[in-house]
């Protein structure tokens, strides 16, 4: 048994299928969706209802971390649309790019050791975030642009983003 | 003309009975309970007016246990047959329970599962069946207060328990025949009970310090909707540590080295923990100690001395509180008020640290011992249905993550920390040999990245793969955690539909036939009692699908229904209401099955019907970005 929650992550929040998201607006569109479908609001409801209100509930909060992050809801907005991001199978990288991360990789493992590890951790993180930022640009003008062109740099775009993400989880540990 | 009434989806207008349920926190030092009345949540105090239980238990031979303050009391000098701080035991394997060994004063015997038994004059008793002797007195004490029987209980946990311990809460309650209505997080429902009273939003810390467990929730609380961020702690870590502390700084003040006397180990924790109570208000204290030959030790406790013992103990709550903010996005100075919760929050010293964290003044005005019992009680009286209409909602999060082995000892994480509940989450995965047949599926709890520094939860094997080269098979392992934080995982080859599921039950829990043998030896005259306890529950489930059918036709029946299906859901209640009069369980159980298979066309229409509105909400000039 399966209710009808919509198309897509997009449809089930009431947003248009875009990359750009308010996400002040998303959290409150969440938390009318909890309000109407969370197993607790149906305590005294049918048997039926109560799975189903599970169900619901689920596939809110997996949509909801989808929507919130930009990396994710990149990767699902081009799924969508017939682009998939591949990252367990295609491992091709601009080499550029590569030879970016592996700057940065050296950068974490020197700052493990140091005596200034915590301002080096810092440091590195406010770069990483610099380059997701500017890669959020351009993604959402990638996507705005919407021509299959765009759609695949949006794609070489995405998984550079996973890396970068991946990066930062890494500090944060270290830290 | 009358109007129609038009309810939203799943909130029944049909008036009802009170049901009476309760909240209970089941506190390493002291339990509590609460319930809802007149629209008030109170703590239910014993007939002499105390509202903490301790959570002793003393066996006896051939007696009932005592609970409570007689089992305290019976603790210095009969230490080996007194059980005190059980929660630190509940959900820990016997590995576990060797590393807090030196600070508990118990013989252990092991299980046949793996889960340590306490050896007492009354037999050897598991930490599960020690709690559900706590419960068991609470539950009697709010029977015998509201003049009923409870349709359930929400049980608090700390945030930080794991699948395990959750497990063992449930089951210690199952144990003491009460329904989980929920398990509820600690700082969560102080949250309520604080949020609640205070009518407060934004964002907020529970900096939760008890007996033996500390907790740290993050919550952005919006018009009733309590959304937990992140949370982080420690369940080995409270009060019961400081009071450690201070008694081997007296012992050692005394010039002994080794303590193995269990009497003496427990008459010194008792006035370690005295002495730190006392220096809440006092400068200094004084202490003694008997020492084996009988000469006397005394000195003086000062709060600098009392300082460089806890100092390190709060500085460990740090950590866990640095990594919920971190987890959740936020600085400390992002947070708006820090609540107190717990007795150890009552130490200046810990009040002031937390205050120097965070940049300000935690509030204290809620008493911390029963700021927990007060909000599961309001959850509670949601649960059991008393409260359709309530604008407040918990989202809660699990607080460690859960995943599987892959190659090589690693763990895969499937669910993150801090997901919201409930969660589903699925992962493919494929064979790595030719022909292979069986995959071992192996469910791990933690954070790290090796198989063997994260907590084993269960193992099982999905068999009867056809076949195939390696790579082709599709094998699609799906977590499930419910509201309760507690876990379910399926696995299934997807070319050809080979499933295997299981609920998971931590290697070191208990079994099924374990549960059922400890609830007949809990009650006397077991076999009459059990099925007339089944009967009833059957019989209050029964009483509880037909409101809810009935309110959903009032509602509903016209919308949604044809005249036969109608008919046919009026036959299946006429059936469950014919069982219900009846005195077999199965036959009310079989009924209450068939109003389901009945009303499951009808519950999917408003389900969708729900979705629609809900959709239709949004206005759609807002659709334009």
């Amino acid at each position: 048994m399966q209710a009808d929650l919509g198309k897509n992550y997009f449809e089930l929040f009431g947003l248009p299928m875009s990359y750009d998201i308010d996400l002040t607006d998303l959290s409150s569109r969440y938390r009318e969706l909890q309000r109407r479908f969370h197993p607790d609001r149906y305590a005294a409801a049918l048997e039926s209802e109560r799975r189903l209100s599970v169900q619901m509930t689920a596939q809110i909060n997996a949509a909801y971390q989808t929507l919130r992050d930009r990396v994710a809801r990149g990767r699902y907005l081009l799924s969508l649309k017939g682009v998939h991001t591949d990252e367990d199978t295609d491992t091709r990288m601009d080499p550029a790019f590569l030879m970016e991360q592996m700057e940065l990789r050296e950068a974490l493992d020197d700052a493990r050791g140091a005596s200034d590890r915590e301002a080096r951790c810092a440091a590195l993180l406010e770069q990483v975030d610099q380059r997701l930022d500017s890669k959020t640009a351009q993604l959402q003008q990638h996507f705005s642009t919407g021509s299959e062109p765009a759609l695949q740099a949006a794609r070489e775009l995405v998984r550079e983003m996973q890396f970068l993400q991946k990066l930062t989880h890494e500090i944060e540990m270290l830290d | 003309m009358a109007l129609l009434q038009i309810s939203e989806p799943g909130q029944t207008t049909a008036p009802h009975e009170h049901r009476l349920a309760v909240g209970i926190d089941l506190g390493t030092t002291n339990s509590l309970v609460a319930t809802v009345r007149s629209g008030m949540a109170k703590t239910l105090p014993d007939a002499s007016g105390r509202h903490l239980l301790p959570s002793v238990v003393h066996y006896r031979a051939h007696q009932e246990p005592e609970v409570g303050e007689a089992a305290l009391a019976a603790a210095a000098e009969d230490p080996l047959n007194t059980i005190a701080s059980v929660k630190r035991l509940m959900g820990r394997g016997l590995v576990d329970v060797k590393r807090l060994g030196e600070l508990l004063p118990y013989e252990f015997a092991a299980g046949d599962t793996g889960m340590p038994r306490l050896r007492t004059v009354s037999g050897e008793r598991s930490p599960v069946e020690v709690s559900a002797e706590i419960l068991k007195h609470l539950k009697q004490r709010a029977e015998a207060t509201l003049g009923g029987a409870l349709v359930g209980a929400v049980i608090t946990v700390p945030a930080y328990f794991d699948e395990a311990q959750r497990q063992a809460t449930k089951d210690a309650a199952t144990v003491a025949g009460l329904t989980v209505l929920r398990l509820l997080n600690e700082p969560t429902a102080a949250a309520v009970a604080y949020g609640l009273d205070q009518q407060a939003e934004g964002v907020f810390a529970i900096y939760d310090l008890g007996g033996g467990t500390f907790d740290i929730s993050i919550l952005r609380l919006s018009q009733g909707v309590f959304e937990v961020l992140a949370t982080a702690g420690d369940s080995a870590l409270g009060g019961d540590d400081m009071d450690h502390a201070i008694a081997d700084w007296m012992w050692t003040q005394a010039g002994l080295s080794q303590h193995n006397d269990r009497h003496a180990q427990r008459r010194l924790l008792r006035d370690a923990r005295a002495a730190k109570e006392a220096l809440t208000d006092a400068d200094s204290h004084s202490v003694n100690v008997t020492r084996p030959d009988g000469s006397v030790w005394t000195g003086m406790l000062d709060r600098s001395t009392l300082q460089a013992l806890v100092d390190p103990l709060i500085e460990r709550t740090l950590a866990p509180t640095r990594r919920a903010l971190k987890d959740a996005g936020l600085r400390p100075s992002d947070i708006q008020e820090v609540v107190l919760v717990g007795g150890s929050t009552r130490m200046p010293r810990v009040r002031n640290q937390v205050a120097t964290y965070f940049g300000k003044n935690p509030l204290t005005n809620i008493d911390p011992d029963k700021v927990v019992a007060i909000g599961a009680a309001i959850q509670a009286d949601i649960l059991a249905g008393n409260k359709p209409d309530a604008e407040m909602l918990l989202l809660d999060v699990i607080p460690l993550s859960l995943g599987l082995e892959i190659m090589g000892g690693m763990v895969e994480k499937i669910i993150p920390r801090n997901s919201t509940i409930p969660t589903t989450r699925a992962q493919e995965f494929t064979t790595f040999k030719d022909g292979q047949t069986a995959m071992a599926i192996h469910v791990l709890q933690g954070e790290r990245e090796l198989v063997t520094d994260c907590r084993s939860l269960a193992r099982f094997e999905l068999r009867n793969i056809p076949p195939m080269v390696a790579g082709a098979a599709r094998i699609r392992v799906t977590f499930q955690v419910d509201a309760d934080g507690l876990l379910s995982v399926m696995a299934r080859e997807e070319t050809t539909g080979v499933a295997a599921h299981i609920e998971v039950k931590p290697s070191y829990g208990l079994t099924d036939a374990e549960i059922e043998r400890m609830l007949r030896d809990s009650i006397s005259h077991a076999d009459a009692d059990m099925v007339a306890r089944q009967l009833r529950e059957q019989q209050v489930e029964a009483e509880r699908v037909l409101e809810a059918v009935q309110a959903a036709l009032q509602s509903d029946g016209e919308r949604f229904l044809s005249a036969d299906e109608r008919a046919r859901i009026e036959s299946s209640m006429a059936a469950l209401r014919t069982a219900r009069a009846g005195s077999v369980a199965s036959v009310i159980k079989q009924a209450i099955h068939d109003v389901d298979q009945a009303t499951r066309d009808f519950a999917m229409r408003r389900m969708d019907a729900g979705v629609r509105a809900a959709l239709a909400g949004h206005r759609l000039d807002e659709f334009r970005s």
